[in-house]
């Protein structure tokens, strides 16, 4: 922001570090007090693939696991088109 | 809360170091004292005593809580009576022993015995989440957070309101303290707002950045002493509200040193135009 844009109160640029602040925040404390690392994500999820191929065929997109505000843990995961064949 | 009879002990914790604690501790007991209240202010970081240097008093430290601790006098007899502010008192720490010569049950005694005294027990805790931390909480009524609005030192502040409760205290009141009014303005620093719904607890007071607690501080001089200062302000609102008043946040605004200042709030967008100075 140029000094005559902030003498005079000019908008705010898209970056506001103060907001990317509190975002990066709140997503350090869901791993935090979840007591969650990167890695055991990794691992739940490769847990995840594995029961769910012993029911059904997993599908080509990638399988996704979270952690959402609020401390929700949640999955996504692609189901190939056998699926709807297997009982 | 505890039912005992006498002051409430209030502990003054934060987690990450040097976002204003003992600062906080020395103010908040002068404004409580300036209130007609009797203070006893507690160094509880055995070993790095600060508190009496901060609160000028370093000189006329004749017992520490060790002294206390260990039996050899009373704990309202170790305390220094502050000249300056009828009612003010202080235990200093011991400055050549560590945190684990005493333990919460001495520390929880030492209070015990000193809220007969007074109305207000305010505990200065040390950095850290360990020994001295522990012993610091465990004999509060309350818990006051001290924190900047710095993502380092947000996030150990959310570890300490865990242990907080965890220890079985009520959820921790927070004092956001050093904001910077240029930067929030800016958008460059987290709002009052922001931290609160990350940390989720309630609001105690806000204290703007002010370069006379450095020069108040220099002096041994509690900027809370000093009239006509914004920080000093700050604490003495959040003095009335531990008191139980209900007094309106202190707002954060830009302060129009110089005539740039003066022009460039008048062109300010947003609710801190108005200027509002208390």
């Amino acid at each position: 922001m140029s000094f005559l844009q902030r003498l005079f109160g000019g908008s705010r640029s898209p970056a506001a570090s103060g907001e990317v602040a509190r975002d990066r925040l709140k997503l350090v404390l869901e791993y935090d007090r979840a007591k969650l690392t990167p890695a055991q994500l990794d691992q739940i999820r490769d847990d995840i693939i594995e029961a769910i191929s012993r029911h059904v065929t997993l599908g080509n997109g990638q399988v996704e696991v979270k952690l959402e505000a609020g401390g929700r843990l949640v999955a996504e995961i692609p189901l190939g088109r056998a699926a709807s064949d297997k009982q | 809360m505890n039912g005992t009879a006498g002051g409430r002990i209030i502990t003054i914790t934060s987690g990450k170091g040097g976002v204003g604690k003992t600062t906080a501790s020395a103010n908040i007991g002068v404004a409580l004292a300036r209130r007609g209240l009797r203070v006893a202010v507690v160094d509880g970081d055995i070993g790095l005593r600060n508190l009496d240097v901060v609160m000028g008093l370093e000189n006329r430290v004749v017992y520490n809580i060790l002294h206390v601790v260990r039996g050899a006098v009373d704990a309202e007899r170790a305390l220094i009576r502050d000249k300056r502010v009828a009612g003010l008192s202080l235990l200093a720490a011991d400055q050549h022993s560590d945190k684990d010569d005493v333990s919460p049950e001495e520390m929880i005694e030492v209070c015990e015995a000193l809220r007969n005294h007074v109305d207000y027990v305010i505990i200065d805790s040390p950095a850290g989440i360990e020994q001295g931390f522990r012993n610091a909480v465990a004999p509060a009524d309350e818990v006051v957070l001290v924190t900047t609005p710095e993502v380092s030192a947000v996030r150990d502040a959310d570890r300490v309101i865990g242990l907080v409760e965890a220890a079985g205290k009520p959820s921790p009141r927070l004092v956001l303290n050093r904001i910077k009014p240029e930067l929030v303005a800016r958008g460059d620093m987290m709002t009052t707002e922001d931290v609160l719904d990350i940390l989720r607890v309630s609001i105690l007071g806000v204290v703007p950045e002010d370069g006379s607690i450095v020069a108040a501080t220099n002096r041994g001089e509690p900027v809370a002493l000093v009239d006509g200062s914004r920080a000093g302000q700050a604490f003495h609102n959040i003095a009335a509200r531990i008191a139980g008043e209900d007094v309106p946040l202190l707002p954060i605004t830009v302060e129009d040193t110089g005539l740039l200042g003066r022009i460039s709030s008048l062109f300010r967008a947003g609710p801190a135009a108005d200027g509002g100075r208390s």
